[in-house]
């Protein structure tokens, strides 16, 4: 009796731990096929793009591609910064300060795309003297806010910094 | 059979079976009754169809990467190689999975060779298993140019040149197969195309080889039928899967000494160099797994000569259960076609080795004699030696040589009854 | 009828770090092929797969990151079109590939007497008999045999197919002076650039050899684990197995 019990336990020890080893084989191996789709690192590599701002005339957008993306770099107006600064926090559906989204005045960066489902904004446009999203009318100010439409959110600001003056890195 | 009687237990399992039997499929599958003398020399069946699921897993991710274009092909798979997430390791399993493949499919190949395995009433899954290892080589061939290496090019351009011997029309067909005057960029993306393709021909194929295979069961290695199934089968699950599942990581552990090891070993230094329609590599020779063809298409100094006994070399193959009239199928009770498999392996082996050398001298002498010697075992030798041959007693069942151990010497001596 | 071989030459083979199935390569000896590299073979020879970023990636030379940004900016890119349309210079960054020195095939060849110096970046695994073979070549340089026919513009050397060859000795003595010390003579040169080619060619060795060496352990377990549960599980069928 005794020896039989140790005898099956010792057989159903073995085959978990065969099933057990070849689960973990198994996980190991699908490992590297998933992996093979997330960001190579050329494409890593190219994370970071550098701009040149100094050509940029007060009140022009500029778009440029980084991470195969549109961001947006706008020179703004003493007008638009005041606007964009006087805006009562109350009045918005993403309440950001116009401050917190912008390193320094003058510039506004941010990704070029609508919160809504990721169409390009017009510059320009729209009833708050800044961008009008044209795939489903959403309507952003000149800070990049949502004002009106089924947008979700503000336009996203994405990680950058002056180099010096003339130069802004993005990412 | 058990498995036509098979109900599910819940009744949900029910209601689905009666529309869709899946539920009784997966039953005949565990349950299939499997002779429970099979040797390792059997296992290569589920090896190969390992082979064919990882080859088609790691080229589908190769697919996602991979660029079909003349100019970028090559850099591309070097992007594989250097920039994507393990893209070197899926790359090599790929390339060396090619290797084992066909390593293990003349493996099986040779067993069936030896048992039997193609005699009556198994010439249908012999005759697929023939067409599946055409459609092989060619899968083989046009993922080899898919590097674009110079290997690939010339290799694509001697082949392609083969349809040129045929009289009249072969240059409109090389024309039409190149999609242009030479080999170039809509060559390559044709073969890119056909080679996604082709493997899950070879699926279809392997599923109806199954099927043809599971309809007089499995040959054995004293290849008598199947008397009593109680006494001389086991069900496939578990015991014949864990032991596929056994050589099936023997198998692996070899494969990985490959990719890990010795990923460019089994190809060759020039497909690193990008293709070139100006320069021809000093020697062109083929993967290390058709070289016994193209030996044989070397030995005949005549163009369409040599193209027709390549292809006959291999369409011989699908006539080889009339050739071979032998009623008895296992070789251990045929001791003169057990001589005469071992002399076709090595003259195979022979063919292979000259394939790698250059086409002159004594090379060129050793090609021609195996290549006679090739034919003439399955047109000359084989019906022949069918008819004269005496076969030694065969067992009662498959059960007797099996509990008595050491089967094959005392036991054909104490069947003398059986001649 | 008799063997007909061309005269086979015999590459010596080499002790190499990164041979063996633990095989790594030598940082050190990694960072000075660059260095011979670019300072010696880069005049002639593009390595169009390799980017910047490379040098610093593990398992290459590992330069650092600040080393790696200041190697790139050495070189000057072409770029572009700008707002105006017009392509310009920058001076390259890490993303980029290594810069060739000639625009095309063609211009490589009109400035080589007609011969094309080629890529490195797979030329080790181009070559048969891979890293022995580089060496061999960039250190077998001799005076030809007296009666040995020359060509203008080609040089002897043992090791080359048909001992002809049309790149002259690149290599000498203090060619390049090595920033950690290392004498630099002609065979410790041959030696770090065919070592720094090597990783080029194969730019996972290391990682390949990790990875194997734990796949093959765990293969190894599992097969052992599997042939018990078998010997198990076809007991019931051969009870006196």
């Amino acid at each position: 009796m005794d020896n039989s019990g140790k005898k099956n336990n010792r057989r159903d020890f073995l085959f978990t731990a065969t099933y057990a080893v070849g689960a973990v084989g198994l996980g190991a191996t699908i490992w590297p096929f998933i992996d093979q789709m997330n960001p190579d690192s050329s494409v890593k590599a190219l994370a970071t793009t550098e701009v040149d701002i100094s050509q940029i005339e007060p009140g022009k957008t500029v778009t440029v591609l980084w991470r195969g993306k549109p961001v947006f770099i706008k020179r703004r107006t003493q007008s638009e910064i005041s606007e964009a600064q006087s805006v009562n926090l109350d009045e918005l559906k993403h309440p950001e300060k116009d401050q917190d989204r912008v390193k320094k005045a003058e510039w506004l960066v941010m990704m070029g795309i609508c919160t809504h489902l990721g169409c390009v904004p017009l510059s320009d446009k729209g009833e708050y003297n800044g961008w009008f999203c044209p795939c489903h009318g959403s309507h952003y100010d000149s800070s990049g806010r949502i004002r009106k439409g089924p947008a979700p959110t503000n336009m996203e600001v994405p990680k950058y910094a002056f180099i010096d003056d003339n130069t802004i890195k993005i990412g | 059979m058990s498995e036509q009687t098979y109900t599910p237990k819940s009744k949900f399992g029910k209601w689905f079976n009666d529309r869709l039997p899946l539920l009784s499929l997966a039953s005949h599958l565990t349950d299939y009754p499997t002779p429970k003398n099979l040797n390792y020399w059997w296992t290569f069946g589920g090896i190969l169809t390992f082979c064919l699921l990882s080859q088609i897993i790691t080229g589908l991710v190769l697919a996602m990467h991979y660029v079909a274009h003349a100019d970028m092909a090559f850099s591309s798979i070097e992007h594989i190689m250097r920039d994507v997430n393990y893209g070197w390791l899926i790359r090599y399993i790929h390339s060396n999975g090619a290797s084992m493949f066909f390593l293990a499919v003349y493996i099986h190949i040779f067993r069936s060779l030896f048992y039997g395995s193609y005699k009556s009433p198994r010439e249908i899954i012999w005759i697929l298993g023939m067409i599946i290892y055409l459609l092989m080589m060619a899968t083989a061939f046009m993922g080899y140019v898919l590097p674009w290496g110079q290997m690939s090019f010339w290799g694509a351009t001697v082949i392609t040149n083969l349809f040129s011997a045929i009289p009249l029309v072969g240059d409109s067909i090389t024309t039409w197969l190149w999609g242009g005057y030479s080999v170039d960029n809509p060559t390559l993306t044709r073969f890119f195309s056909l080679h996604y393709l082709f493997p899950f021909l070879i699926l279809g194929l392997v599923i109806l080889h199954i099927w043809a295979l599971h309809v007089p069961g499995n040959n054995n290695p004293i290849g008598i039928d199947v008397k009593k199934p109680s006494k001389d089968t086991v069900p496939f699950h578990p015991y014949i899967t864990i032991k596929d599942l056994f050589a099936l990581l023997i198998f692996l552990i070899i494969f990985s000494g490959f990719i890990f090891f010795a990923p460019n070993i089994l190809g060759h230094s020039d497909n690193y160099i990008e293709a070139n329609p100006l320069v021809t590599p000093k020697h062109i020779v083929p993967e290390w797994y058709l070289l016994p063809f193209y030996a044989i298409l070397r030995s005949v100094p005549d163009k369409l000569g040599g193209v027709v006994l390549l292809f006959g070399s291999i369409f011989i193959l699908m006539a080889l259960p009339w050739l071979d009239s032998s009623k008895v199928r296992s070789s251990i009770f045929r001791p003169l076609n057990k001589i005469f498999f071992w002399v076709l392996v090595i003259d195979v082996l022979a063919l292979g080795y000259v394939g790698a050398m250059p086409a002159e001298g004594l090379y060129l002498l050793i090609a021609r004699v195996g290549t006679v010697y090739y034919f003439a075992h399955f047109l000359i030798i084989l019906p022949v030696l069918s008819r004269i041959e005496k076969t030694q007693p065969l067992p009662l069942s498959i059960t007797e040589p099996v509990l008595t151990g050491m089967p094959k010497a005392e036991f054909i001596k104490s069947d003398k009854r059986h001649v | 009828m008799s063997l007909s071989f061309a005269e086979e030459i015999k590459i010596p083979k080499q002790e190499w770090s990164f041979k063996g199935i633990t095989g790594k390569f030598d940082r050190s000896s990694l960072q000075r092929g660059y260095q011979v590299y670019t300072e010696v073979c880069s005049s002639c020879h593009s390595m169009n797969l390799l980017s910047y970023r490379n040098l610093g990636e593990e398992g290459g030379p590992e330069f650092s990151l600040e080393q790696v940004k200041a190697i790139a900016a050495n070189f000057e890119v072409t770029d572009g079109p700008d707002n105006d349309g017009e392509m310009f210079t920058r001076p390259a960054r890490p993303s980029d590939k290594f810069v060739s020195p000639y625009p095309n095939v063609k211009a490589a060849m009109a400035a080589n007497g007609g011969a094309y110096p080629p890529d490195m970046s797979v030329l080790v695994k181009a070559r048969k008999g891979g890293a022995d073979y580089i060496y061999a070549v960039l250190t077998g340089y001799t005076e030809a045999p007296a009666n040995f026919e020359l060509e203008e513009g080609v040089y002897y050397n043992k090791y080359m197919d048909g001992n002809k060859i049309k790149m002259s000795n690149p290599l000498s003595d203090d060619l390049v002076s090595y920033s950690d010390g290392t004498k630099a003579s002609e065979t410790q040169m041959a030696k770090d650039v065919t070592m720094f080619l090597t990783w080029a060619a194969e730019p996972h060795l290391e990682s390949r050899h990790k990875m194997g060496f734990k796949v093959i352990i765990f293969l190894i377990i599992l097969t052992i684990l599997v042939y018990f549960s078998m010997r198990k599980l076809w007991s019931r069928i051969n009870p006196e197995e």
